[in-house]
């Protein structure tokens, strides 16, 4: 069964603001009957103010989904309706401690009841972008029309660029099957072959290193592996980090290159990626990139900057005493 | 006060004799049953009482007919790439609609490779056509595979009678029995049934353990190639331990099949009969009449199977359901759906499946905790009023697709 934080189940178990508001002026009726979930959101607002004096929800839907209706009742009540259209999915779910990657979707559906509602109440009609297409990834609800658009407008030719680009296949990789099948279609229509390999294809080997280093090296002796001096290391490393703070920074994330000891690399993963229970993903992702463009194994390490710099004076000060 | 246990259609809990019996064979009966020595031989020797016990449990004329493999899904898969094959020239499969992941998803894939793959429709209670059936069998066909019972609603089919009329038709006949061998009595000595599907741990076996039946004189090709084993017809070291605890499992299973279908079944109308009296607006799906005599499957409309079966976890009873957040996917089971059930129904399904360890006491406790368990998740849905649903529900509520 899923694992579900305690603030889940604690708005599960004893929801706030169920039922219909009695003098709401604001309805937004979203979701899925056939998915499964759906979500009435009713808001009282205030004319004068465009404040929302209060929220009530009807959910159809599993317990994450009554969970996120609960928890955006509880935080939209008291603003102004321009500032609960702020509120993003991820806020919903950060306000639960987290939903598992899986059930995102119930926080989607939250905000975009905020939408309707809102937009119901201004006298606007409000539409629905999402595109209704078979879902191929599961882990992070990415369907078949998107993996087909975003293969089209950027010629993509294998599982690990959709992933780069849709998050499509990024967690349990069940659905690379299914994303290798579309790649062959698509690249079919524009008059290629996706033939991929069983494995990837490896790069030539650095010069053979020891299984087993007796004596640990000082890093700053360390050899820079694939024939790179420490300086164009350096910025090889600096690089792969620039690339992925767009990807992250679109998530409302970042990422820090702190300092790099051998074949480790510390970082500080800020915004919606610390704590994001897909963290550990994300620093996978960038530990792979990594390791693709110095052509050696090395190890990303999220730490938090504050606690790092202070180690790392510590350890100056021991080592200078 | 204990959790009550009523998913035994998901898994059953080992019958602590099966445990007893499997315990000597992790330490001092570890011996290789291929191996000529007095190590192997005593192992093998419980193999060939095994294989005696599962033959009298199905009523298997040889017991050469039963080769061990390590699960249903494997036996099905066995099964059916068997039966391609060995018939290279033919090219469709039959199966159902409602068959279990183990037999749908691969003939899909199947699909893909260029054979066709005809599935049998059902009706709204679960129920196949026959002359469908009759007139999709051809010597293009090389393997007809539908379930005996099926898992949600425990529905039963006419596996007996389409088996005739494959055989007639020269078509192989196979049957995914894991819901039902040890519930149903079964005759395959007498019957025209030609390869059997079993999972040992829905009959109070452990997990890893599986049979394919595989009738004398049906030609096969193996999916699994190697040593000899299981007459070379499934390489590999057998999982003797689970195999000898199966052997018991098979024992106790004959031993219960009446208990099975006069206690077990009591208790499971007593929990139907008890629940659809005091929860309006909830149905039973499938074929009532006709049915495994441990399962009940309820729709409660309006409202969501994850969220039930979570506040019924809080109360310490074990289900599942047809819902799309339980089954993993988007899309609610799809046994619920060729049957035509509402999405507003089909998310709402709770399947109850009973064992010989349930008693009296928890089908009553069970009766008195779903109904205020309903009414809390309904009194949070946008199709239910004060008291009932409300008007028009599917136009009173018609959600924006998000």
């Amino acid at each position: 069964m899923w694992d579900y934080s305690e603030t889940v189940k604690e708005h599960f178990y004893n929801p706030k603001n169920a039922g219909a508001i009695e003098e709401a002026n604001a309805v937004g009726d979203v979701g899925s009957i056939s998915c499964g979930d759906a979500l009435r959101l009713t808001l009282k607002v205030e004319p004068e103010t465009e404040i929302i004096l209060d929220a009530g929800f009807q959910t159809f839907g599993c317990g994450s989904a009554i969970a996120s209706s609960s928890a955006l009742t509880e935080m939209v009540k008291g603003k102004t309706l321009d500032e609960a259209l702020k509120i993003s999915n991820q806020d919903i779910a950060d306000f639960l401690d987290g939903l598992p990657p899986e059930k995102m979707h119930c926080s989607v559906m939250g905000r975009e009841a905020l939408q309707a509602a809102v937009a119901n109440y201004r006298g606007e009609e409000w539409v629905d972008d999402h595109e209704e297409g078979a879902l191929v990834c599961k882990c992070f609800a990415i369907d078949e029309v998107m993996i087909r658009d975003t293969i089209r407008e950027n010629n993509l030719s294998s599982v690990q660029d959709v992933t780069n680009y849709t998050k499509a296949g990024g967690g349990c990789s069940s659905c690379h099957e299914g994303i290798e099948n579309i790649l062959m279609e698509e690249m079919q229509a524009r008059g290629e072959t996706f033939m991929p390999g069983a494995i990837q294809k490896k790069k030539a080997k650095p010069a053979a290193q020891p299984l087993v280093t007796l004596e640990t090296p000082e890093p700053a002796a360390a050899p820079a592996a694939g024939g790179m001096s420490a300086f164009q290391r350096y910025k090889k490393i600096e690089e792969v980090i620039e690339k992925v703070r767009p990807n992250l920074q679109a998530d409302r994330g970042d990422c820090e290159l702190l300092d790099i000891d051998g074949k480790n690399i510390y970082v500080s993963l800020v915004g919606a990626c610390s704590g994001c229970q897909m963290a550990a993903m994300t620093v996978g992702g960038i530990q792979q990139k990594m390791i693709e463009a110095l052509g050696e194994f090395v190890k990303i390490i999220p730490v938090d900057k504050a606690q790092y710099a202070a180690q790392l004076a510590q350890k100056q000060a021991t080592a200078s005493a | 006060m204990n959790d009550i246990y009523l998913d035994n259609n998901a898994t059953t809990k080992c019958d602590p004799l099966v445990v007893e019996a499997m315990l000597p064979f992790f330490t001092e009966q570890f011996g290789n049953p291929s191996s000529l020595h007095s190590f192997g031989n005593k192992v093998g020797l419980a193999l060939k009482n095994a294989r005696k016990s599962v033959q009298k449990l199905i009523g298997a004329e040889h017991d050469s007919e039963i080769i061990f493999t390590s699960c249903g899904s494997e036996s099905d898969s066995t099964a059916i790439m068997s039966a391609l094959k060995a018939q290279p020239n033919r090219t469709e499969i039959i199966t159902t609609v409602v068959e279990h992941p183990a037999v749908l998803n691969l003939c899909e894939y199947l699909e893909t490779e260029g054979y066709t793959i005809h599935k049998l429709k059902v009706d709204g209670k679960g129920n196949l056509d026959m002359d469908e059936y009759k007139s999709l069998l051809s010597d293009n066909v090389a393997i007809v595979s539908v379930m005996w019972a099926n898992n949600e609603t425990g529905t039963i089919f006419p596996v007996e009678e389409m088996a005739e009329l494959a055989d007639e038709a020269g078509v192989v006949f196979h049957t995914d029995a894991v819901q039902a061998v040890g519930k149903l009595p079964i005759d395959l000595e007498n019957s025209a049934i030609h390869m059997l599907s079993i999972s040992g741990h829905k009959l109070h076996a452990p997990k890893g353990v599986g049979v394919l039946y595989l009738k004398r004189g049906v030609r096969f090709r193996p999916l699994l190639r190697g040593g000899h084993q299981e007459r070379g017809r499934r390489a590999g070291t057998e999982n003797v331990a689970s195999i000898v605890g199966l052997g018991v499992a098979a024992e106790l299973a004959l031993q219960n099949m009446e208990h099975e279908n006069t206690v077990v079944k009591a208790m499971r109308d007593r929990l139907q009969e008890g629940i659809l009296a005091a929860v309006p607006n909830a149905f039973v799906t499938g074929n009532p009449d006709n049915r495994l005599p441990n399962t009940a499957n309820i729709a409660f409309e309006y409202i969501e199977g994850e969220a039930i079966l979570l506040l019924m976890n809080k109360m310490g009873i074990a289900a599942s359901s047809g819902s799309a957040c339980t089954s993993g996917s988007l899309e609610p089971s799809h046994v619920m759906k060729a049957m035509g059930i509402p999405y507003t129904a089909a998310h709402g399904t709770v399947r109850f499946s009973l064992s010989r360890y349930n008693t009296m006491e928890e089908v009553e406790r069970v009766i008195e905790a779903v109904p205020p368990i309903v009414a809390k998740l309904r009194k949070l849905s946008p199709y239910w009023g004060e008291s009932g649903p409300v008007e028009n529900p599917e136009q009173a509520f018609a959600p924006v697709y998000a």
